[in-house]
C-alpha cells in the first residue's frame, strides 16, 4: 500500500512478571482497513491490541498514531485520544448496567461534551443503523448477548472514530448473532472510513478483515515475513 | 457429488429435455463447476442403459429433441442414495501434512509453509464471506458448507503450528 500506515507498532517488548507477553511484536495498520490479529489463547494478540491502543504500555518499542509517538504520550493525552479517535468493543461487560442503550451509545458524546440531546440523536441513528432502535430503552441486562453486542459496536462507532480496537467482539455469541454483528459492524465501519483492529481465534471472523497478522509467542507473522 | 441422482431427482418433477436438465442442475448445484453438455448426454445414457430413465422421442429426433423421464426403478435409485450417509473423508494423509513433514525432513521453514497455507486458506474465506453477504438464502448456505470446512482446515493448520517443534523432533532422525 502506497499510503503511511495510521498505526504502526514497531518492536513492542512486555513482560508480566516473568512471562514474555510480547517479543519483538511489530504490526501496521493503514486507514480504513480491517486487520485481524490471529493467533491462540495466550499467543498475546490481545496484550498487543491493548499496547495499539494506548491502554497497555509496552516495556520497549513504540507506538506511533497519525506520526505520534503513543508511548511518549502523557496520560491524560492518551485518555483524551481514546475518548476522541480510537473505539473500543470487547467480548461483553462493556455497557454501564444502570444506563439505557440508548444512553451507553451517547455516553462518548457526552462525555466529550456533546449536548445531550443532540448525543441522544446520534445514538439513536446509530442504534438504528445496527438495526437494535427496539432496545434503546431498555438496560443492558435486559436484552440479548447479539443485540448487547450490537450497542457495544454502536458505542465504538458514534464519535466516527479513525481506528477501532475489537477484542473478541463475537467471542461470547453464536454463530448466526456472530455473523450478523461482524456485517454490521464491518460495513459501518468502512462507512465511516475507520480502520479496524479485530482481534479473533475465529477464521469465519477474521474472513471479514482485509488482512491478518498472525500473533504466536508475542511475535507477530504476517505474509510479508513469508514472502 | 453423484451427478447422476441430482438429474435423477430432478427429473421427478417431470420429463425434459437434455438441454433442460443441464441448466437446471447449473442454477441449483453448478454455480462453481457447470455440467458439459458431454457429460449431460454420457450421464443419461448411462442412466437409461440401467433402466432408471427412459426416453420420449419426438419428430425429427436428434439429441436435443429426446425427452428423458425417470423410471420407478430411478426413483428408487434416488431414494436409496438420500437414505445413506457419505462417507466421512478424515484425509489422514493429507498433502499438506505430507508437506509440512518434508520441510521438517528438508531443512525447509515448515512454518512458512503453514502460514501461505494459511493465508490461501483465508482468502477463499474472504472470498466466500463476500459472496454470502450479497448472495440470497441458496448462497449463503452453499458458502457456510465451504466456510465451516475451511475454517475446520484451518484450526488444524493452527494445531500443526502450535505443536511443529514437537512434530520436528518426532520426524528427524
Amino acid at each position: 500500500m502506497a499510503t503511511e500506515p495510521l498505526l504502526v507498532a514497531e518492536n513492542l517488548h512486555l513482560r508480566f512478571g516473568t512471562t514474555v507477553a510480547l517479543d519483538s511484536a511489530s504490526v501496521a495498520v493503514h486507514a480504513g482497513e480491517v486487520l485481524a490479529l490471529m493467533g491462540p489463547s495466550g499467543s498475546g494478540k490481545s496484550t498487543l491490541l491493548h499496547c495499539l491502543a494506548g491502554i497497555l504500555h509496552p516495556d520497549a518499542g513504540r507506538v506511533t498514531y497519525a506520526g505520534r509517538d503513543l508511548t511518549a504520550m502523557h496520560d491524560s493525552e492518551r485518555s483524551a485520544l481514546r475518548r476522541t479517535e480510537l473505539g473500543l468493543v470487547f467480548q461483553f461487560g462493556q455497557l454501564v448496567p444502570e444506563l439505557t442503550c440508548l444512553e451507553n451509545v451517547a455516553l462518548p458524546l457526552r462525555l466529550n461534551g456533546a449536548p445531550r440531546r443532540a448525543a441522544l440523536r446520534s445514538a439513536a441513528a446509530w442504534l438504528e443503523r445496527l438495526e437494535v432502535s427496539d432496545v434503546a430503552g431498555k438496560r443492558p441486562g435486559q436484552v440479548s448477548g447479539g443485540q448487547g453486542q450490537r450497542v457495544a459496536v454502536a458505542r465504538s462507532l458514534v464519535t466516527r472514530p479513525r481506528v477501532v480496537f475489537a477484542d473478541e467482539p463475537t467471542g461470547a455469541l453464536d454463530s448466526l448473532n456472530g455473523e450478523r454483528v461482524m456485517q454490521l459492524f464491518v460495513a459501518a465501519a468502512r462507512e465511516t472510513g475507520a480502520a479496524v483492529v479485530l482481534v479473533t481465534h475465529e477464521a469465519r471472523v477474521a474472513a471479514y478483515s482485509d488482512h491478518e497478522a498472525v500473533v504466536r509467542d508475542g511475535r507477530v507473522r504476517t505474509m510479508e515475513h513469508v514472502r | 457429488m453423484s451427478v447422476g441422482h441430482a438429474l435423477l431427482g430432478l427429473l421427478e418433477g417431470g420429463p425434459r429435455h437434455g438441454y433442460d436438465l443441464k441448466r437446471s442442475y447449473d442454477e441449483r448445484f453448478g454455480a462453481d463447476r457447470p455440467l458439459a453438455y458431454g457429460q449431460v448426454y454420457s450421464t443419461l445414457a448411462r442412466l437409461l442403459k440401467n433402466g432408471f430413465v427412459e426416453v420420449e422421442s419426438e419428430p425429427g429426433a436428434g439429441p436435443e429433441r429426446k425427452r428423458y423421464a425417470v423410471t420407478d426403478a430411478g426413483v428408487a435409485d434416488v431414494a436409496a442414495w438420500l437414505a445413506q450417509p457419505e462417507k466421512p473423508e478424515p484425509y489422514l494423509q493429507s498433502t499438506l501434512y505430507t508437506k509440512v513433514v518434508l520441510a521438517l525432513l528438508t531443512g525447509h521453514d515448515a512454518d512458512a509453509v503453514l502460514d501461505t497455507q494459511r493465508a490461501e486458506h483465508l482468502r477463499l474465506m474472504r472470498e466466500l464471506t463476500r459472496r454470502k453477504d450479497g448472495g440470497d438464502l441458496a448462497d449463503q448456505l452453499v458458502c457456510d458448507h465451504a466456510l465451516f470446512h475451511l475454517e475446520a482446515d484451518l484450526r488444524w493448520l493452527e494445531l500443526t503450528a502450535a505443536r511443529v517443534q514437537q512434530l520436528a523432533a518426532h520426524v528427524r532422525p
